[in-house]
């Protein structure tokens, strides 16, 4: 390792003596990417991105479906496989026959609903791409209930601006979440899954059951959902960036690109 | 127009203003482009046809390492590239398992997140400052006098003879060097007409709000992932066009070649005593 080393480092004398100049625009870009302002300005292309694409799509515009034939052979798993929390461990032990997903906050009715009522009611089955902020994309069938329904079953305030997804695995001490705006929440694709591919949504994929926003990258779409909540604020929960990656690694809240 | 003979004789006007601004701010905001769409691939090595592909499936490119060693396979080809490429030190010495080395990269440290962030910022202004210069290129006769090809030099012994100049190194000096040359015309046409609308074509059709506001760029290029391979392809022909064109400048007079994308103003003379004033 150590003759690896000298070689490598003496390449990199080499690289250093030719490329200068890149490494002084670097030490530059990467004290600007330290800059709280400079952050804050970049930033702006967040916002530009999702008024664009609210500007160019229609709010109900669908995101590409696909065929049977395109599915991914296999669908990477991503995030955590598992839930973690007590309770989702004792539901998993169950096979989720207890299990209740919660929709409250800013709602008029706040719903308790079993997974048995929830498979039970009107749902949508769509093939979609799956992409990744990493990069990567895989194609799979989803089937699931359609949020919009929930939510208008809830009788969601009219001063509600954001559906906040409690979920039930964590990053250490830190509980995943995630969360929309309206626009998003009421899309027809916009479900929360328990079926893929045919079957029974699978506990890596997110079991008993996930987010699908469709027309945002995957860490919007949150798995293992226990509770939905109803807000007009986001600077509330937890960090107050609107979601675990948001607040953990600064990624952007709007993930349409 | 041109300066008028009787004072300098040798000083034409070559670059308008537009190309002298749109051209620099180019060079920064495509080198912050590349360097920060450098550190997104480091994210995800790999390069797919199609509308899927992760680790699960087969990727035409791959750049990553066997922890000891940094490789490059492209198909079946593998070859080695320990200390650049997959695997590299940083300045600290501390061995990194990245694609592209931290000197490569903006930020220099692994941070997703931050890198998306300056590439889509940047990818605005590289986006509208095209546009811009386009409209103003249409307007101002750069496009139809400088860039357009005349039907003169649509032959192949014209072609031919540019070739055959370019490869013994004889450049315009004299009242020519106020015209771009065959190759000069193809390539910049090239770049400014196909490769950066292809950059930003790919690059949007890599949005899934973008994929269900214009599905026909999936259909265009073959899917996400042929878009994105297809971005990376092309980020990396700019890159070469870049190479060349640095090559270009330093065999060509890179003195009088720089000064006048700077004022404007070009010596048509191998003189070097006019470039010395210049300068």
């Amino acid at each position: 390792m150590t003759e690896g080393r000298k070689l490598l480092r003496r390449r990199d004398l080499l690289r250093g003596a030719t490329l200068g100049g890149s490494g002084l625009l670097l030490s530059g870009c990467d004290a600007m990417n330290e800059n709280a302002t400079f952050r804050s300005a970049l930033r702006v292309a967040e916002k530009l991105n999702q008024v664009t694409h609210r500007t160019l799509a229609d709010r109900a515009t669908l995101a590409p479906e696909f065929a049977l034939s395109d599915i991914s052979p296999v669908f990477k798993t991503n995030g955590s496989l598992t839930g973690t929390s007590t309770e989702y461990l004792a539901h998993l032990q169950n096979n989720f026959a207890d299990w209740r997903l919660r929709i409250e906050g800013m709602v008029a009715n706040p719903i308790d609903i079993g997974l048995e009522a929830l498979r039970a009611m009107p749902a949508r089955t769509q093939i979609t791409r799956h992409d990744c902020v990493e990069g990567w994309s895989a194609i799979a069938q989803w089937q699931g209930t359609p949020l919009r329904l929930l939510l208008q079953q809830a009788q969601l305030s009219p001063r509600a601006k954001f559906i906040v997804f409690h979920c039930a695995d964590s990053y250490g001490a830190r509980p995943y979440y995630e969360s929309i705006d309206l626009i998003d929440a009421f899309h027809p694709q916009t479900i929360l899954a328990w079926g893929m591919n045919g079957e029974t949504l699978p506990i890596k994929y997110g079991a008993p059951v996930r987010l699908r926003v469709e027309r945002q990258l995957g860490y919007k779409h949150a798995k293992y959902v226990m509770r939905i909540e109803a807000t007009d604020d986001l600077s509330k929960f937890h960090d107050g960036k609107g979601g675990y990656w948001e607040d953990v690694g600064d990624y952007e809240w709007y993930a349409g690109i | 127009m041109e300066a008028a003979p009787e004072i300098a004789q040798q000083v034409v006007k070559r670059h308008r203003l537009a190309t002298r601004i749109w051209h620099w701010a180019n060079a920064l905001v495509a080198t912050i482009l590349l360097m920060s769409g450098l550190m997104i691939f480091n994210a995800h090595p790999l390069l797919y046809w199609g509308d899927f592909g992760s680790r699960e499936d087969y990727a035409w490119l791959q750049i990553d390492d066997t922890r000891t060693t940094g490789f490059v396979r492209i198909g079946g080809a593998t070859v080695e590239t320990t200390g650049v490429l997959g695997l590299s030190l940083d300045a600290n010495e501390n061995v990194r398992r990245v694609a592209f080395p931290g000197w490569a990269t903006i930020p220099t440290g692994y941070d997703l997140a931050a890198a998306r962030r300056w590439h889509f910022a940047f990818a605005w202004i590289f986006a509208l400052g095209l546009t811009a210069f386009m409209l103003i290129s249409l307007f101002n006769g750069h496009i139809r006098k400088d860039l357009h090809v005349r039907r003169a030099e649509w032959s192949l012994a014209a072609l031919w003879s540019d070739i055959k100049d370019h490869a013994r190194l004889r450049f315009d000096s004299g009242i020519h060097s106020r015209h771009y040359n065959i190759m000069q015309k193809f390539s910049y046409i090239g770049v400014i007409f196909i490769l950066l609308p292809l950059l930003i074509l790919t690059g949007i059709t890599m949005s899934p709000a973008m994929n269900a506001a214009w599905p026909w760029l999936l259909d265009l290029f073959g899917g996400r992932q042929s878009a994105r391979s297809l971005h990376f392809i092309a980020a990396t022909l700019l890159t070469l066009f870049v190479v060349v064109h640095l090559i270009m400048v330093l065999l060509s007079g890179p003195v009088n070649g720089i000064w006048s994308m700077i004022t404007g103003r070009h010596v048509a003379s191998s003189k070097p005593e006019k470039t010395g004033e210049l300068a």
